[in-house]
């Protein structure tokens, strides 16, 4: 089969998802656009060799509806000739779309593709695109649905992490955010976001607080806790499932989660020949890539079974793999994560997460891929895997190799 | 055409007819197949003539204008049928029977002529439905007057189109809130939601609902089918965040409150999920095809039997012996005032009963009589509460229990008090007066020997809280005769309970297999099963709370002295289980249960709060390398153990009807009621299947689940316990 290498991988900053967020005026589809013109404009790639543009969008309604990834070609004014697909798999959709993009230059359908993914939370809020899943009542009874912060609130207490454990999680990783973006770790990546008069309005990210420590965390109400024991009372609905818990610790807030923020990112790959065509040094391969399914209630414990089917597809181990990145929903989920894989949190999203910088649903994966890369390259390591949790028990991973 | 056999017609000079619905022979209107019949064809009357302008439905019962479909007529699959899952044969043919009511209803509504309905008393399930399929509605002021689709409260919903038009006319969330708890309102209320039109008193609605058709002759078309109609509370659709947030919370909590067990509010709720999105002739069909789906389930004919069959057969005397007149209770006789005591008197004294409440010394008397004020004051006012006051007499005297024509003996649960105090009752009024005895435990043969008359004994065994438990054990003792039955009958009958009757036995019915189930629960534990899984698999298979949190309630401490007083009893033919090393730890630990704070649970002080005590493990640990038991097998345990015990109590002559050993484990233990009750759950599960998981657990468990020989012939003979009664009672 043919490889497929990783030429270029930009990301926006993440802005605050909130009316008061600098990236609340650009529209999402402006978001994917700039991204896709920063990939042109830093490789000087003819656009009509790209095939296909992949992107994940989580909230694929209204103004990020009606397939936004052939919007974002035409808007960037790429050839007309290259197509856009919009896909989702929830958390993880812009992995997967990177993993499309990728298995479409494997295959021989493109012989240059962009996987990536956008989401503007602050304009399409999450849940806008409903999901029989939860609300559809037969669909629902037939799979115990509960929030995915209660799932992360399970997780924690079936695997014994307290609320100390997710703050201590969530200090470090804004801790090791600020020091990255100090150092200037994603400088090489990160996209100013332009307005319509070129003004830049963003170039960080805006959502972290690196003064954030276990006392300011210590203040913040459990999130979860009231639809958990009241209102609707989704704690009895995951005691179904594990009935083994006399009952569920809240541990999650909004400190320990991930920020709710806007962004896009998007990863070139190619063909060895196409990447000669243009004189562009392939930065990485992919190695192997994987999706699960697996128990939907609890949810979010996915990553452990989809690194060790992307591992086994490698034929690697789990100490091959020189960093991992895992996406920071919930303290839980990387800490169980950690737990289930014996993974050292010193190889493990060293330059911070998405508690710190915040999980633009649709984009994420493509960022996590491209911070990865970066960290692999600024070290001089090898091996990186990035994998997230994903709505309804599924996980997607990816390991890259650099060459 | 002129009236049929169910409804009256008449036609006035305005060219309106009156449809007067009036089933003979029955003291109150349902919908049965004569009614359909009649109905239709007044329907096809009324689109076709031009003569007829308009009409009024209402009822010729001073009861009431409907109440729902005639459950005891309808032909439902539970009860004896094998189980696993809906019936799919049986779907089509109940989704025909069912629509064919839904189309005969649409007909109504869109007959193009104005209909209203005037609502003079109850309208329930079915007699709702037909209301809401008019055009307008007026209801009798009287704020007694329910309205409401109870259907899910019987393992059903509503099948004539509750479910589409009460969300039309209310809103989707306030009308599920009163679909999936059965809930009732009144008129006023039903006014505020707009599920009637008017409200006014009772002799006037005919002629409202009159004048309503005449000043409205285009009043023939409903909201709904109305191009400008509007969903009030905001459009049914799934694209409505509200819409969906009402289902995303309502499917919680619904499975929070049913843990998933019950058919019929999971019908309800993709009933009116699907259905509101959907134009009212196909919205219909959907109903249709749930209701289809319910019912093909045993579970539905299991709860109808039971909750609504039986129950009310029981409460109207159908264990009752033939041929004694009537013995209502005037005067009772209350031996005893503490908790249980005081209870009673408070029930019989609501009830119009004299009663005389006795107790060792004054004070204890006067604070059962405090008991009814108390519970009564929080609730009724106080010129209502003094007259069933007027009627406690607290004393100390025996002699003021002259005049009494029942005693009900609630003392100490000690033999001797017991045979002393029933002594003394008899020297005051003689042996004729029936006397019962609310022992929980004590053979009732046994204490009758106090009795010269001991056909007069009988065992009256009360639950707490009295005034909130359903259910009174009639306990009939070797000697008991049919007229001691028969006033303990209709005492019950008196203070508006279900009573069942059984015979004598050690713990007798309800007693000996609620205890069975802490047993086992007990039993886990000390096996070292994790106790938090105990708990959530006695709560999630649908019983009211875990076997340890029972344990807890009733105390340890009380279940301690009830195993050394059998040992005593039995001597050597006693066995010891896990459960009693459980309890003897327990008790060495200083744990009794909630009353001292501490028992399998810690108990937050003052509140309500308690979490399982964090010592139990260590207490119990499993047993080196034992991992936890999936939860399906610890509920197999829980609930083939009780299904064992009462199966002996059947064989042993303890039931003799499998009506009173449903309705007991229901209403006396909170035996998972979506069965039907424990035999009706045999039946279902099929007495094959029953012996071979038995025989299975007896093997790995022990010979506490061995097979009655009752049990097992029955099976091999392929025999069901209502099969069986049937054939019995036909003979």
């Amino acid at each position: 089969m043919t490889e497929a290498y990783i030429y270029d991988a930009v990301r926006t900053p993440r802005g605050k998802g909130k009316p008061n967020g600098a990236l609340h005026e650009i529209t999402p589809v402006q978001l994917a656009a700039q991204v896709l013109e920063a990939l042109r404009d830093r490789t000087n790639v003819d656009t009509a060799d790209i095939d296909d543009v992949v992107l994940g969008c989580v909230s694929p309604v209204g103004e990020q509806g009606g397939d936004i990834a052939r919007t974002a070609v035409m808007v960037a004014d790429y050839a007309q000739t290259t197509a856009g697909v919009q896909v989702n798999r929830f958390c993880a959709s812009g992995l997967e779309a990177t993993n499309m993009a990728a298995a479409k230059v494997m295959s021989g359908e493109a012989m240059m593709a962009i996987g990536g993914g956008v989401e503007s939370m602050s304009r399409v809020p999450m849940g806008s695109d409903g999901a029989a899943w939860a609300t559809d009542p037969a669909v629902n009874f037939h799979s115990y649905f509960a929030p995915q912060g209660v799932s992360a609130d399970l997780i924690a207490t079936k695997y014994g992490f307290s609320r100390d454990d997710a703050d201590a999680y969530a200090v470090e990783s804004q801790k090791r955010a600020a020091a990255a973006w100090e150092k200037g770790y994603f400088k090489g990546s990160v996209v100013p976001v332009k307005d319509v008069i070129g003004e830049v309005v963003l170039d960080h990210d805006e959502h972290m607080r690196p003064g954030t420590d276990m006392q300011s965390l210590g203040g913040l109400n459990p999130s979860f806790e009231g639809i958990g024991t009241q209102m609707p009372g989704y704690d009895d609905v995951v005691l179904q499932k594990y009935p083994e818990l006399e009952k569920i610790n809240h541990v999650h807030h909004g400190g320990n989660s991930s920020g709710i923020v806007d962004g896009a990112a998007g990863i070139l790959l190619g063909t060895k020949e196409m990447g000669e065509k243009y004189g562009l040094k392939p930065r990485a391969r992919i190695r192997a890539m994987a999706s699960i399914g697996s128990e939907p209630t609890i949810m979010l414990t996915g990553p452990e079974f989809v690194t060790r089917k992307a591992l086994d597809r490698a034929g690697m181990d789990v100490n091959d793999i020189d960093i991992y990145e895992l996406n920071e929903a919930f303290a839980s989920v990387v800490l169980r994560y950690m737990q289930a894989l014996n993974i050292d949190h010193g190889k493990l999203n060293v330059n911070g997460g998405a508690i710190a910088m915040g999980h633009p649903l649709g984009a994420t994966g493509a960022m996590i891929l491209g911070t990865v890369l970066d960290e692999l390259e600024r070290t001089g390591k090898g091996t990186a895997l990035a994998n997230l949790c994903v709505g309804a028990g599924m996980g997607t991973a990816t390991i890259i190799e650099r060459v | 055409m002129t009236s049929t056999e169910t409804i009256t017609y008449d036609l006035d000079a305005d060219g309106i007819a009156l449809l007067t619905i009036d089933l003979p022979g029955q003291s109150m209107n349902v919908i049965n197949q004569q009614l359909q019949t009649d109905m239709s064809a007044l329907i096809g009357k009324l689109a076709s003539d031009d003569a007829i302008k308009g009409a009024v439905i209402t009822s010729g019962k001073a009861s009431g204008f409907m109440a729902g479909a005639d459950l005891k007529g309808m032909n439902f699959s539970g009860g004896g049928d094998s189980g696993g899952g809906p019936d799919k044969s049986k779907m089509a043919t109940i989704f025909d029977a069912v629509f064919a009511l839904n189309k005969m209803l649409r007909d109504l509504e869109t007959c193009g002529k104005p209909v209203a309905c005037a609502i003079n008393g109850l309208a329930l399930g079915g007699g709702l439905e037909v209301a809401l399929a008019c055009h307008y509605r007026v209801v009798a002021d009287h704020p007694k007057i329910a309205l409401g689709l109870p259907e899910v409260m019987v393992g059903l919903m509503p099948g004539a189109g509750g479910t589409q038009r009460l969300p039309r006319l209310m809103g989707v969330q306030p009308a599920l809130m009163y679909l999936i708890q059965g809930k009732n309102m009144s008129p006023q209320e039903a006014l505020g939601f707009g599920v009637v039109h008017e409200v006014a008193p009772a002799d006037q609605i005919v002629a409202k609902a009159k004048a309503w058709v005449k000043a409205n002759p285009a009043g023939g078309v409903q909201p709904w089918d109305q191009k400008k109609f509007k969903f009030p509370g905001g459009p049914a659709s799934a694209m409505n965040p509200g819409f969906a947030q009402t289902f995303i919370g309502g499917t919680a909590m619904t499975i929070k409150q049913t843990s998933g067990n019950m058919n019929g509010p999971f019908a309800i709720l993709s009933s009116v999920y699907e259905g509101t999105q959907l134009p009212m002739d196909t919205a219909l069909r959907i109903e249709s095809k749930y209701f289809a789906k319910l019912v093909a389930d045993p579970q539905a004919g299991n709860m109808i039997r039971s909750l609504f069959v039986s129950k009310q057969a029981a409460e109207k005397g159908a264990r009752r012996p033939e041929g004694i007149a009537p013995m209502k209770t005037q005067k009772l006789g209350m031996l005893g005032a503490g908790m249980m005591g005081a209870g009673i008197a408070m029930v019989s004294a609501r009830a119009g009963m004299d009663v005389v409440l006795l107790d060792r010394t004054m004070e204890a008397a006067e604070k059962g009589k405090n008991y009814t004020s108390d519970k009564l004051g929080k609730r009724m006012s106080a010129d209502k509460v003094q007259p069933i006051l007027d009627r406690i007499h607290p004393t100390t005297d025996f002699a003021d229990l002259a005049g009494c024509d029942f005693i009900i003996e609630a003392v100490f649960e000690d033999r001797d008090i017991k045979r002393e105090t029933t002594e003394k009752v008899e020297a005051v009024i003689g042996a004729d007066v029936i006397f019962g005895s609310n022992t929980s435990t004590l053979p009732i043969t046994g204490l009758a020997k106090a009795h010269s008359k001991p056909e007069n004994f009988i065992g009256v065994h009360f639950f707490s809280p009295v005034e909130k438990m359903p259910l009174v054990e009639i306990i009939v003792g070797e000697k008991t005769g049919p007229e001691a039955i028969a006033k303990a009958l209709d005492y019950v009958a008196q203070i508006r309970k279900t009573p069942i009757v059984v015979n004598d036995s050690r713990g007798f019915y309800t007693s000996r297999c609620f205890g069975i189930y802490v047993q086992e629960g007990t039993t886990l534990l000390g096996e070292g099963v994790n106790p938090a899984l105990i708990e959530n698999a006695g709560k999630h298979m649908g019983m009211p709370v875990g076997p340890l949190a029972v344990s807890d309630e009733v105390s340890i401490e009380l279940g301690y002295k009830v195993m050394q007083q059998t040992k005593k009893d039995m001597g050597d033919a006693y066995k010891s289980g896990a459960a009693d090393t459980v309890v003897e730890k327990m008790m060495d630990e200083g744990r009794h249960g909630r009353k001292n704070g501490k028992g399998y649970y810690d108990y937050e002080e003052g509140g309500r709060g308690k979490v399982l005590w964090p010592g139990l493990r260590e207490a119990f640990p499993a047993k080196d390398g034992a991992v936890d038991p999936q939860v399906e097998e610890v509920q197999e345990r829980l609930k083939f153990r009780q299904l064992v015990e009462c199966a002996r109590c059947f064989e042993e002559g303890v039931l003799t009807t499998p009506e009173d050993g449903d309705l007991g484990a229901i209403f006396g233990w909170g035996f998972m009621p979506f069965t039907g009750g424990p035999f009706s759950h045999m039946d279902t599960l099929g007495l094959e299947h029953v012996v071979r998981v038995l025989d299975r657990l007896a093997q790995e468990h022990g010979e506490r689940f061995a097979v009655p020989q009752m049990l097992r012939d029955m099976a091999e003979k392929g025999e069901s316990f209502y099969g069986n009664a049937a054939r019995k009672r036909a003979a």
